[in-house]
């Protein structure tokens, strides 16, 4: 399945496809709070960006892209981002997650502050999102050993 | 909100979802599951839910179909029974 067929009209219309893919979720992350979408459907349509690139090429050459060591950073940087702007609205004297009190932080009015926060849970989300379903399709696709391809049986 | 189009996707669901479940090849299944995902996706759209809707798409049609196809690809292709 992967690394086995070399078709250059797949790795084609699959390199020219993956830049509108990934401009396409980071557009559902961004627009997320006031229109369908959100963090968790942008960060699915990146990471089946990344799949794809694993489909139509192989694990070595995507793996070049993004590290294991990369993807599991960015697995924790989003949960660090939604977890930390929760904590710091608690810091602030707010419930968790209440992003009206960031007007303190950001010098901003409230309907403002909340829609900056929601949009940076979204990206949090988004990250992490991304970097799951990238862990799971690797470890899915090569047994866990994340190198080489897959023999049929 | 179209009655009739709303009959003729929910026909297509029911297809989809007897021929994944009878069908003995699993890759096939898989592919059918994935269609069957799309069909209930373009249900929900049309009833006015478009956020499930987009859910549905991007994540039952596409990344979840790419896991039960590496799945396959890993496990045996026929089923025992």
């Amino acid at each position: 399945m992967i690394g086995q067929i070399e078709d250059v009209i797949i790795q084609t219309f699959c390199r020219l496809i993956i830049p509108f893919m990934q401009v396409f979720a980071l557009y559902v992350i961004a627009h997320g709070h006031h229109s369908p979408g959100g963090g968790f459907q942008g960060g699915c349509i990146l990471g089946a960006s990344f799949i794809l690139l694993c489909v139509a090429y192989d694990i070595g050459e995507a793996k070049g892209r993004m590290s294991e060591k990369l993807n599991v950073m960015l697995c924790s940087l989003g949960v660090i981002i939604f977890g930390g702007i929760g904590v710091v609205c608690l810091i602030l004297g707010a419930n968790y997650l209440d992003y009206g009190i960031l007007h303190k932080l950001l010098r901003v009015d409230v309907p403002q502050a909340r829609s900056l926060g929601i949009l940076g849970i979204e990206i949090g989300v988004g990250f992490a999102v991304m970097a799951a379903m990238i862990s799971i399709f690797l470890n899915l696709a090569s047994r866990g050993e994340h190198e080489e391809a897959i023999e049929w049986e | 909100m179209i009655w009739q189009l709303d009959l003729i996707l929910l026909i297509f669901v029911v297809i989809c979802a007897i021929a994944a479940i009878t069908v003995k090849d699993l890759l096939s299944s898989a592919v059918i599951l994935g269609a069957y995902s799309f069909f209930m996706c373009l249900l929900w759209v049309e009833m006015g839910s478009v956020d499930v809707g987009f859910t549905e798409a991007a994540v039952g049609a596409g990344v979840s179909t790419v896991f039960f196809v590496a799945a396959v690809y890993n496990t045996t292709r026929r089923t025992k029974d």
